[in-house]
């Protein structure tokens, strides 16, 4: 039997043929997927990436949920136009923790890995609410009902266990104090904010969106907007080491 | 294969052989050009594994005979961005702010630093034409919170106001009507009393007099007795009528209830020393600068 008459074998019976596609994907899966778990270059070795705390979570969900991924990625990539303008390229480590991860190279706004810190809260509170009455040609939509809604808190620590389950470091401590950690961040005169900043180095504790009471979705969304970016200190960064 | 192969008569096409209820496939190659240009991309996949970093290994992956890197790549052409911009832009990192206002050279490379600058990382706060909005000051007018002078300048842009460096501007309007300071009815007074400072009209039967002598109770401290405002403090003018809130009587009433201090983010760390100084150049020259 010749081996074209070998290959009507496959041909002929949808099954067999079936079978042999999968394991042929199967095969490219495994050489292009698997290195990544185990080779230790996929991830930079940095210090001060740490997993997020409850308010920048739920922050984190709220972007997700409103879907600004659509417009804003979260990756600066290694070329030198983004370089000069939204500073150091993106580390993966930068976003090991990320669940779904937020990278993306669509860009109708401008890109958000390093935007922590770069504007004001207030700015952020006025901007969220209405793009245009700061940037007047923008054309993001408005978010106003952000300020108005109170923040669901009560799920957080089931979400904070979900992330543990894909494996992103929380401890116990950190899950059982989940909720009071959420409350904790926007309230500098409390009594939380201590142990929050023990339990997430360099969280950054705000009223961030400058009403008094209960998180607001707009507190958690901007919570999470400053901290992007700014937990690797780049001054301690071994570029040698990391080249890719 | 090729044994049940004929000719077919109406195309004048050899079949495949193959046949599926009495109806035989006609065999019509894929063009020549067609065919060579897939096995030269084969091929073309070959060579790119062997000089470009390719395969997983054990512990690494292949490095390619070329050794590239993108990371190398970037680090390579920001230094060669460096040499491009050369010279000028090193005196800019060493000279004084005093002498790159004296060289015509270095005032007209560090206007144009810092206005592209100013696009990305000022322009969402202060506008494009650095007007300002609300609650963000304008910077082509010469009212000046933390001082108009180039010094000031480049002091506020490295170190920000209320940014929590250390070295920032600090400086609070205090909430008088909601930590209990002032009453309301006082409120009026004293807010109708500083509209009147720069002529604005007044609320009727406004008591003019207490609110003088709130005024100078409570607001010179910072304002000045004057009320010509202190930079030390960001305390504004406020006999200006330029106004960072609004000038109606409700907010004005709103600014003593509950104060106000806008944030200025501190851009040390994430602009360089040179850019820094090229954009206190810059906004000096929007118009205002003292």
């Amino acid at each position: 039997m010749s081996f074209w008459q070998r290959h009507q074998v496959i041909e002929k019976n949808s099954i067999i043929l079936v079978i042999g596609i999968l394991l042929v994907i199967a095969i490219g899966g495994l050489v292009e997927i698997t290195p990544l778990f185990y080779l230790k270059s996929t991830i930079e070795v940095v210090d001060g990436v740490r997993p997020y705390t409850p308010l920048e979570l739920a922050g984190r969900n709220i972007y997700v949920r409103e879907g600004c991924y659509l417009c804003h990625s979260q990756m600066i990539r290694p070329l030198r136009d983004e370089v000069e303008r939204y500073g150091h390229f993106s580390l993966a480590a930068e976003s090991m923790y990320d669940h779904p991860f937020q990278w993306g190279s669509k860009r109708t706004g401008p890109d958000l890995a390093r935007v922590g810190a770069k504007y004001s809260d207030d700015w952020h509170v006025t901007h969220l609410t209405n793009p245009r009455a700061i940037v007047p040609q923008s054309v993001m939509p408005g978010y106003p009902f952000l300020k108005e809604t109170e923040l669901n808190a009560s799920n957080i620590a089931d979400h904070l266990k979900t992330l543990r389950a894909v494996g992103v470091p929380y401890t116990d401590d950190q899950i059982a104090n989940a909720e009071a950690d959420l409350k904790a961040q926007v309230d500098p005169d409390g009594a939380g904010s201590e142990a929050l900043t023990k339990r997430y180095p360099k969280a950054v504790v705000r009223n961030f969106d400058g009403k008094p009471g209960a998180p607001t979705e707009m507190d958690a969304l901007i919570a999470y907007l400053q901290m992007l970016g700014t937990l690797v200190d780049f001054k301690l960064y071994n570029e040698k080491a990391n080249l890719r | 294969m090729a044994d049940h192969s004929e000719i077919d008569t109406v195309s004048g096409t050899a079949t495949t052989g193959h046949a599926w209820d009495g109806i035989k496939e006609l065999n019509t190659p894929l063009p020549r050009w067609w065919l060579i240009t897939f096995y030269i991309t084969i091929v073309w996949a070959i060579a790119y594994w062997i000089v470009y970093p390719a395969w997983p290994l054990i512990s690494s992956n292949t490095k390619g005979l070329l050794g590239y890197s993108s990371r190398a790549e970037v680090a390579v052409e920001l230094a060669n961005l460096e040499k491009i911009r050369g010279e000028k832009m090193a005196a800019l990192a060493t000279a004084s702010l005093a002498d790159i206002e004296k060289d015509p050279a270095l005032l007209a490379l560090a206007r144009a630093r810092g206005k592209t600058v100013f696009g990305d990382n000022c322009a969402p706060c202060h506008g494009t034409g650095a007007t300002g909005a609300k609650g963000f000051p304008n910077l082509n007018d010469d009212d000046w919170l933390w001082g108009g002078t180039l010094d000031q300048i480049e002091q506020t842009i490295r170190y920000g106001a209320r940014s929590g460096n250390a070295k920032a501007h600090e400086g609070q309007m205090l909430a008088f009507g909601k930590d209990g300071m002032l009453k309301p009815p006082e409120i009026v007074n004293v807010a109708n009393y500083v509209r009147s400072l720069s002529g604005l009209p007044t609320r009727q039967g406004y008591d003019a007099a207490a609110g003088a002598k709130i005024f100078a109770e409570n607001c010179a401290a910072c304002h000045g007795d004057n009320a010509k405002g202190n930079p030390e403090l960001g305390a504004p003018n406020l006999t200006d009528k330029i106004w960072l809130y609004g000038s109606d009587e409700a907010t004005v009433i709103e600014t003593i209830t509950n104060g106000r201090g806008g944030v200025m983010p501190a851009w040390e760390g994430r602009l360089d020393p040179a850019t820094i100084k090229a954009m206190a150049v810059y906004v000096h020259s929007l118009g205002g600068g003292k």
